[in-house]
């Protein structure tokens, strides 16, 4: 075995099947694969070697006994930071959650678990997830294993590049505006924003409640299919799960694209969009097209107003959600002589410069004499753009667009401009605002090696669509464009 | 300008946040910009449009509510672990009551 060759879903299985390797082998190998990268790439934050061993004995034990396997038997993976893992510590790369272990599990890890995957650890990300480079971590940027004087993009960035640097076969990562799809777009691995509802969101530290969502990245659409096939459903424990049957997503796949329309808005190929981006998703149009896809001129004209939508009604939920950090319950306290006092200080030094930008923006669009001005016009703008998907839907079967106006850029080259950063995720928010499933796959890299990603929408529950036709482009080359 | 150095500090009290000096400059400066660029919104007419405040209700059927049960969850000994100033069964804070 090479100390860096990729390991897909179904070659775990068929090692473990053809016994070439035991569960416990593979995780003490990819253990030893984090231990000579880590210290550079500084994608884990934490590490669960015990509870890792302890799962991977189980399913050797289930294959010496001749036991069927579940989907995820043996299978490495690595979990974002603002998802919560028993006993574990869970930061959201903060230092207002220093030292915190939660007292139980998201029904995420206890689906992925229950399918026999194994939890290496918890992966770096930007604070609260709030950044689009990984930049915000209070435990310092992940490096893009592609390039690494580059951003990994944001802010699921450790999923992303742990998958990416073969440090994991499988991750997950939370999406409020793109913080699964551009990274996944920045690192070259496929990455899948699940509809709004898909997956339980119990034990996922909240940013956006309405916005927020968790999705798999992977080394394959199959292999994203087959972590959301263990992941989606109902859960009873959050009220905003949907209660939509769950398809076989593997089993959706393979299938030809033969007639599919795909609509191009003309409004995503404005100004702004790099010049190579553009040719690449130019040429996985081509592509596309190539495999039967039929391509229709769309418009979604409500689309420039996305960006200041999304960062009102985001940061307004999130000033809300993050009132809990006090010092109170858990994370660590700064003494005060009252109260207010203790939680003003507190929250001042335990929080990083983007959250509480982000908090007083919050503060500011939701307080006496502005909440209609701000908030419930970005609201309103919210469902004009959700008729933008849902007219568009009635003509196409699903919709192309580039993830990211931008390659990966380098490690500080954005940080001075907290706006322009906003800028750039402008063909991600207006998914996350209208609730539909969004993937990006690698379509081709830059001159210079940097990966583009090119995402298709699919309409609310749809991700049997864009999950099959992610598999077609990549087995027709998709990434090598 | 769309917002002075008072606002930003009314509504650092409000969140309960401590601002350095400079902070209250930086974000200042930051909250300008964000506010103009979110003026764009205004070039819409968004008269008769309904809010959107939650998209689930839109494309699935899910309103089922389950029933209200009380289940043991015993893990206080574990929450109160991690908190910064326990005394169990509560979390300790500065006085609040005047004697």
């Amino acid at each position: 075995m090479s100390a860096t060759a990729i390991w897909t879903i179904p070659e775990v299985r068929s090692a473990l099947d053809a016994r070439k390797i035991s569960a416990r082998e593979l995780v003490k190998e990819f253990y030893a694969r984090i231990e000579r990268r880590n210290a550079e790439l500084n994608i884990f934050l934490a590490l669960s070697p015990e509870r890792a061993y302890a799962q991977a004995d189980k399913v050797d034990a289930a294959i010496a006994a001749g036991d069927a396997l579940p989907a995820l038997a043996g299978v490495p993976v690595a979990v974002k930071d603002v998802i919560s893992t028993h006993g574990i510590p869970t930061t959201c790369g903060s230092r207002i959650l220093q030292g915190y272990r939660p007292a139980y599990d998201a029904t995420a890890v206890t689906r992925l678990e229950r399918a026999g995957a194994i939890v290496l650890g918890k992966t770096n990300c930007d604070e609260f997830a709030m950044g689009s480079s990984n930049e915000n971590s209070a435990y310092g940027p992940v490096r893009n294993p592609v390039a690494t004087d580059y951003v990994p993009g944001g802010s699921s960035g450790g999923s992303a590049a742990a998958v990416a640097a073969n440090l994991a076969v499988a991750a997950l990562g939370t999406d409020t505006g793109g913080s699964i799809r551009q990274p996944g777009s920045f690192c070259g691995v496929p990455a899948l924003n699940p509809s709004y509802g898909r997956v339980s969101r119990y034990g996922l530290i909240a940013y956006a409640s309405s916005l927020d969502r968790i999705g798999p990245f992977a080394h394959t659409a199959s292999d994203v299919a087959t972590v959301l096939s263990v992941i989606a459903g109902r859960d009873p424990r959050d009220s905003t799960s949907a209660s939509v049957p769950v398809p076989d997503y593997v089993a959706g796949i393979g299938k030809s694209l033969h007639g599919l329309r795909i609509g191009i808005p003309d409004d995503y190929f404005g100004e702004g969009i790099d010049p190579e981006v553009r040719k690449k998703i130019e040429a996985g149009i081509a592509l596309l097209e190539k495999l039967g896809c039929k391509r229709v001129s769309i418009r979604m004209p409500n689309t420039e107003y996305a960006i200041a939508a999304y960062y009102i009604i985001a940061t307004a939920e999130a000033s809300s959600n993050l009132a809990r950090y006090d010092g109170v319950r858990y994370g660590p306290r700064v003494p005060g002589a009252t109260l207010i006092e203790m939680y003003q200080k507190t929250r001042g030094r335990g929080f990083g410069a983007e959250v509480k930008r982000r908090i007083v923006l919050g503060t500011y669009v939701l307080s006496a004499g502005y909440y209609d001005a701000y908030y419930l016009k970005g609201q309103k703008v919210r469902t004009l753009i959700a008729r933008d998907f849902r007219e568009a839907f009635e003509k196409v079967d699903a919709i192309v667009t580039p993830t990211s106006p931008v390659p990966a850029f380098r490690l500080g080259e954005r940080t001075a401009n907290p706006l322009q950063m906003y800028l750039a995720d402008i063909y991600t928010v207006t998914g996350s605002l209208a609730g539909v499933p969004g993937i990006s796959v690698p379509s081709g890299k830059t001159a210079s090696g940097l990966p583009v990603g090119l995402q298709i929408y699919g309409p609310a529950f749809g991700e049997d669509r864009v999950l099959h036709m992610a598999h077609a482009f990549e087995q027709a080359g998709g990434q090598e464009l | 300008m769309k917002i002075s150095r008072e606002d930003v500090l009314k509504v650092a009290a409000l969140a309960n946040l401590e601002l350095s000096h400079e902070e209250v400059d930086t974000y200042r400066s930051h909250l300008d910009d964000i506010l103009t660029y979110i003026d764009k919104l205004n070039e819409i007419d968004t008269s008769g449009v309904e809010p959107l405040t939650q998209v689930v209700a839109a494309s699935a059927d899910d309103s089922s509510l389950r029933e209200d049960v009380i289940v043991r969850a015993d893990i206080i000994a574990e929450v109160l672990q991690g908190a910064p100033d326990p005394e169990a069964p509560y979390f300790r804070v500065p006085r609040v009551i005047e004697k």
